[in-house]
């Protein structure tokens, strides 16, 4: 009977070990296999390379983790991205407006779209999965439809004629291509938001105010929480972060491209899942949202060193969501297993 | 030593850290009906699975007719001949298929025949039901189309073609008509003259003391007396089961009444209530009993601010209240513990601290930020207060026990210091000494001057505890009693729709 006790127990341990330790340490592994193969992988240079290239997709992310703190989820936030990329572009390229209203409008685009949302969800009651899907189309048409189809540039020419009189500014790429202190202007933005976003969910009143409804609605009601307002403005956070990235992603590629968020949106709900698994939090979290896409940014960077076939990538993605959702659900069931 | 036909010796179970069974020692002998009784939580669930192979025991010998047997699995038990009627009888049985397949289902399930003549089943289906006296259920109908009371006899049924020696009946009456309960009586008096041995669970002691021939009767996970039924009295059987503790607990109190805190007029809602007119005292605890559906929740809900209102008028010292949410409730004062408390009233994967400084997160933050150190400060306190078992601040409460989780989800409010506090049936699914420390803690909330109203359908703890008793019927307060005027029987009465000028009803049906 004990040595039974003593072998469950082992065994209970090294499934909280592998829960805890298990990302970290397979992120470890990664970066230590990646280095012993390639001599170009483990540079600083690369390791910026990296971090930038998931900042866009960290932003979004990070909206995901707001909505689905609050037991939501948020599938617009793709089309919601690709929508502030163009009128981020098209504010400077055809109507050659200042900077910060380049930078605010977009962002009130997004407040727009988060709103719609969540009054969809919270006041006529359409699942979050299914009121964001249809958003998720509109907004994605909406944003086509804005542009007539085509991306935005500078001087481009116009469909009634002439060409469009302004380009992007210099001070505005900057967002997206400068430097500071050594590091990407966007993975300095991208930090600054993942600290941000832990900060606020972790140690204020605000973030246990998402968290406990996201938990149990019924009961945060009954605690004197509205329940309403806080999904209202988790959906609003959401569109928010979603028209940074877009905002990002002009700046970085000095354009305005479209259907720039469209294949951004899955990968960034992956990031999320993929951070449950990170140092046994079983649920949304900041820091595991970055850790999720940083160890997919680095499975793919290090893969495309090693000359794997950019079509291959999505099988390598998936994986690594699957994987980190096992030991997610796993862990769970043991943590909460009542015997 | 009697021969007993079942002998269940110094039987231990522990989940987890949560001791369920402690050296519990159960015999039944051949032909008896014999009834077990025990508060929620007591351990009647988990000796019986145990029996019934549904558990193993860490612990303790099971005898069968002299000889030891091991039930590792269900299939065990009923191969030995022990079969069981639960009360959730739709999970045994499997509506599409026809009563008769369900009736011999085990026989399908470890048959080896791979066809199966349907003339046969039929006919033995319906020896078995004839032996109930249920002629009139048809055999090849499908089992979906039955009544509860009927399926309850599909099962019976289908342990009588097993021959089975021993039927253990889990709650069986509880969601039945007083008719079909006495039809099941009738049944289990004729499985009795066949020698079958029937375990009956049940928290109605006059059916108790109907149909059983000894009581056994178990507190915190053991055996604390059998009886004779014959030999015994309601009285002697509910102290045995309560234990001394709480009756004493009870019976004492001391401090004065103060000034009226709650006033509600008129009250009425656009589903239930109708109609609601009442007061609560500063130090007083009102009891609101009724039965299941009676409104109790309902009126709960809605000076909570959870319930939209038609109607009336609801005052807090004196202050007019506008409910609309909740929060409107808290602020104005009031507290509520609700029924169902995992749904409603905690955070079960969240930790202790986490769930004890929710309702006033403001206390324990400075500006925005949390204050943790006083979080875990707030929840030791409330952990030795109401003496809450738990490893520390940070166990998540799906860890902790029934009775423990309650203790948090009544902890929690203190820190508001609410004039008000709403507890809707604060001891259900909780065992006999956090219900006692929950008690005493309804007491002492009264004692330092707040307003407590207790709504509960477990009569006899509300006589206990409360100054003043509304009795509610169909959404309305159809009687007041004071605490000396309070009976059972005159309160249940009342809360099944009776008046005293009608006579007596016949049956009373008091759960304990």
């Amino acid at each position: 009977m004990q040595a039974v006790e003593k072998k469950s127990s082992a065994k209970e341990n090294a499934i909280q070990f592998l829960f805890k330790y298990g990302a970290i340490a397979l992120l470890a592994f990664i970066i230590l296999y990646f280095s012993s193969i390639s001599e170009a992988f483990l540079t600083y240079g690369n390791f910026t390379d990296i971090l930038r290239s998931i900042s866009i997709v960290t932003l979004l992310a990070l909206g995901v983790t707001f909505t689905l703190v609050v037991d939501g989820f948020d599938l617009s936030v793709g089309s919601t991205m690709s929508l502030a990329t163009v009128v981020t572009a098209s504010l400077m390229v055809w109507y050659e407006l200042p900077l910060w209203l380049v930078l605010v409008l977009p962002l009130l685009v997004g407040v727009a779209i988060g709103a719609l949302n969540s009054f969809l969800i919270v006041v006529i009651g359409i699942p979050d999965l299914l009121a964001t899907l249809g958003m998720m189309y509109i907004v994605a048409g909406l944003h086509r439809t804005y542009t007539e189809g085509y991306s935005i540039y500078n001087n481009m020419p116009l469909t009634s004629g002439g060409t469009a009189p302004g380009q992007l500014s210099e001070a505005f790429l900057w967002i997206g291509q400068g430097k500071m202190l050594g590091l990407p202007v966007p993975v300095w933005i991208m930090l600054v938001m993942v600290l941000a976003t832990y900060v606020v969910l972790n140690h204020t009143r605000w973030g246990r105010i998402l968290q406990m409804t996201g938990g149990n609605a019924e009961a945060a009601t009954l605690s004197g929480v509205n329940v309403k307002k806080v999904k209202f403005a988790a959906y609003v956070i959401s569109g928010v972060f979603a028209s940074m990235a877009g905002i990002l992603f002009t700046a970085r590629v000095g354009s305005g491209q479209i259907d720039a968020g469209a294949p951004l949106m899955m990968e960034a709900v992956a990031a999320v899942f993929v951070g449950y698994s990170v140092l046994g939090a079983g649920k949304p979290n900041a820091l595991g949202t970055f850790f999720g896409a940083a160890v997919i940014g680095i499975l793919l960077n290090g893969l495309t060193i090693l000359n794997l076939p950019y079509y291959a990538f999505d099988i390598i993605k998936g994986g690594v969501l699957v994987i980190a959702l096992a030991v997610t659900y796993v862990y769970a069931k043991h943590k909460f297993a009542r015997t | 030593m009697k021969n007993y036909l079942l002998s269940m010796s110094g039987i231990q179970k522990t989940f987890g850290k949560v001791k369920a069974l402690e050296k519990t020692n159960f015999h039944l002998q051949k032909g008896e009906v014999h009834a077990l009784l025990g508060v929620n939580g007591a351990g009647k669930s988990t000796l019986m699975k145990i029996l019934s192979g549904v558990y193993e025991q860490d612990g303790g010998e099971l005898l069968l007719e002299g000889k030891s047997i091991r039930l590792s699995s269900p299939k065990a038990a009923k191969e030995q001949g022990i079969y069981c009627v639960y009360q959730e009888v739709d999970t045994a049985i499997v509506a599409e298929l026809s009563v008769a397949e369900n009736i011999l289902l085990d026989t399908f399930v470890s048959g080896k025949n791979v066809f199966v003549s349907k003339s046969k089943l039929y006919a033995k289906a319906k020896a078995a039901l004839k032996e109930l006296q249920a002629e009139n259920i048809a055999v090849q109908q499908k089992a979906a189309r039955l009544t509860l009371a009927e399926k309850q006899l599909v099962l019976i049924a289908r342990a009588l073609v097993h021959s089975a020696k021993i039927i253990i009946f889990d709650e069986p009456t509880a969601p039945l008509s007083i008719h079909e309960a006495e039809k099941l009586f009738s049944v289990i008096g004729k499985l009795k003259s066949e020698g079958v041995s029937c375990v009956f669970i049940s928290h109605r002691l006059p059916e108790v003391f109907e149909i059983s021939d000894r009581i056994t009767v178990m507190r915190e996970g053991t055996v604390v007396e059998t009886f004779e039924t014959a030999r015994a009295d309601q009285d002697q059987i509910v102290g045995s089961m309560l234990g001394a503790s709480l009756s004493n607990e009870l019976i004492n109190r001391t401090h004065p009444i103060g000034a009226p805190l709650l006033q509600v007029n008129g009250l009425s809602d656009s589903e239930k209530l109708k109609d609601i007119t009442f007061e609560v005292a500063e130090g007083e605890i009102v009891g609101v009993v009724g039965l299941v559906g009676a409104g109790k929740t309902e009126l709960a809900k809605a000076l909570f601010g959870g319930m939209h209102l038609t109607k009336g008028s609801v005052q807090l010292a004196g202050k007019s209240l506008k409910l609309k949410h909740p929060e409107d409730a808290i602020k104005a004062g009031m507290a509520l513990v609700p029924e169902e408390r995992r749904k409603e009233g905690l955070f079960v994967h969240e930790s202790l601290q986490t769930n004890a400084s929710f309702p006033n997160l403001r206390k324990f933050s400075r500006g925005l930020f949390m204050n943790k150190a006083a979080e875990k400060g707030f929840a030791s306190d409330i952990i030795n207060r109401l003496r809450i078992k738990t490893d520390s601040t940070e166990t998540p409460l799906v860890h902790l026990s029934g009775g423990n989780q309650q203790k948090v989800a009544i902890g929690k409010w203190i820190s508001l210091d609410s004039a008000l506090y709403l507890f809707d049936e604060p001891t259900k699914g909780v065992d006999i000494g956090a219900k006692v420390d929950i008690f005493k803690l309804v007491r002492q909330l009264a004692a330092s001057g707040k307003g407590c109203i207790y709504f509960s359908s477990e009569i006899h703890e509300a006589i206990g505890i409360s100054d003043r008793i509304l009795v509610m019927y169909n959404g309305q307060i159809v009687k007041e009693f004071s605490r000396e005027e309070a009976t059972q029987e005159r309160i249940l009465l009342y809360a099944s729709g009776g008046k005293e000028e009608l006579g007596e009803r016949k049956r009373d049906t008091v759960s304990v």
